[in-house]
């Protein structure tokens, strides 16, 4: 396995999120280390990995991940994507995502209005991301998803295919309404991805599945 | 000058809205037939400005950079003299 122990991973903490410390448990099950990182820093420079945790940042008034978008720390993530680092955005940190264009499209409320909370079988839809390399193509996982605003919604689908960004689909049905049933992209390039479902919810059998775990092994070569 | 200024903002036409269908719903359930349910948010603030045309393009920006998603989101400025 490759040895994470220089490996410097940075949580993003605003006001209302609530995965990071589940999410700074499983970056040192696998011997990395986990750093928060506050709404107001700029200066990411130390950091390896950056994730944007889940919760409801700014309570999601005016919309899921809107007001997290105009924070200073946005801009240094941006800047640490466009060196090509690795940023994974989960749940609300990947409607933040959306919100700042660093994937296609957005996550908008589900079909159905209700949050929905339970375990789904995915499929991984591209291995070229530092997130899911360590995955077979086509593979099938388990992961929890827990959210309201989860349905994906782009206007450029065809191109979001075509350019191998789709990471994650719903497997069995479609439970938000979700175009392709499509619950993970990346970008063009592949550093930046953005999942609903909660891989740092599966990292140990404890918790039903240890299929998330590899999300966090393989951020860096 | 002080401006008030209010901001319409809805889901573009055409776009499933979760919360106006289930609104249309319970409604049937109290046997109002209606259609075309529409929800939308309203902002409303005051700004102070030198003319409307700065206020205009001040909100404008405001939509694009913050209030709404252009992506899904259409929205209407509608601005007064206090």
């Amino acid at each position: 396995m490759t040895d994470l122990t220089d490996v410097n991973v940075g949580i993003t903490r605003f006001p209302g999120t609530n995965c990071d410390r589940d999410i700074a448990y499983a970056v040192d099950l696998v011997g990395a280390n986990s750093h928060y990182v506050y709404w107001n820093e700029t200066d990411l420079s130390k950091m390896d990995v950056i994730i944007i945790a889940g919760g409801f940042s700014y309570g999601d008034y005016l919309r899921a991940g809107a007001i997290a978008s105009i924070t200073p720390i946005i801009d240094a993530i941006k800047q640490f994507a466009k060196e090509g680092k690795p940023v994974l955005g989960i749940c609300n940190g990947a409607q933040i995502l959306g919100e700042i264009d660093l994937v296609p499209g957005l996550f908008i409320e589900n079909e159905n209005a209700r949050f929905i909370c339970e375990s789904r079988k995915l499929k991984i839809n591209t291995t070229r991301t530092p997130f899911t390399k360590l995955y077979d193509k086509n593979q099938i996982v388990e992961m929890p998803i827990a959210h309201k605003e989860g349905r994906y919604y782009t206007e450029d689908l065809d191109s979001v295919i075509d350019n191998d960004q789709v990471v994650l689909t719903f497997e069995d049905g479609n439970p938000n309404g979700s175009m392709n049933g499509i619950t993970g992209v990346c970008n063009i390039e592949g550093n930046v991805v953005a999942v609903m479902p909660h891989p740092e919810r599966a990292a140990e059998d404890l918790l039903r599945s240890h299929d998330g775990l590899n999300f966090f092994k393989s951020f860096i070569d | 000058m002080n401006y008030n200024v209010e901001v319409k903002i809805s889901l573009k036409k055409g776009m499933l809205s979760p919360e106006a269908s289930t609104i249309e719903k319970a409604l049937a359930l109290l046997n109002y037939e209606v259609k075309n349910t529409q929800t939308m948010n309203i902002i409303k603030f005051t700004i102070d400005a030198e003319n409307e045309d700065i206020v205009n393009k001040n909100v404008d920006e405001m939509c694009q950079k913050l209030l709404c998603n252009p992506v899904i989101h259409d929205y209407e400025i509608t601005i007064s003299e206090e």
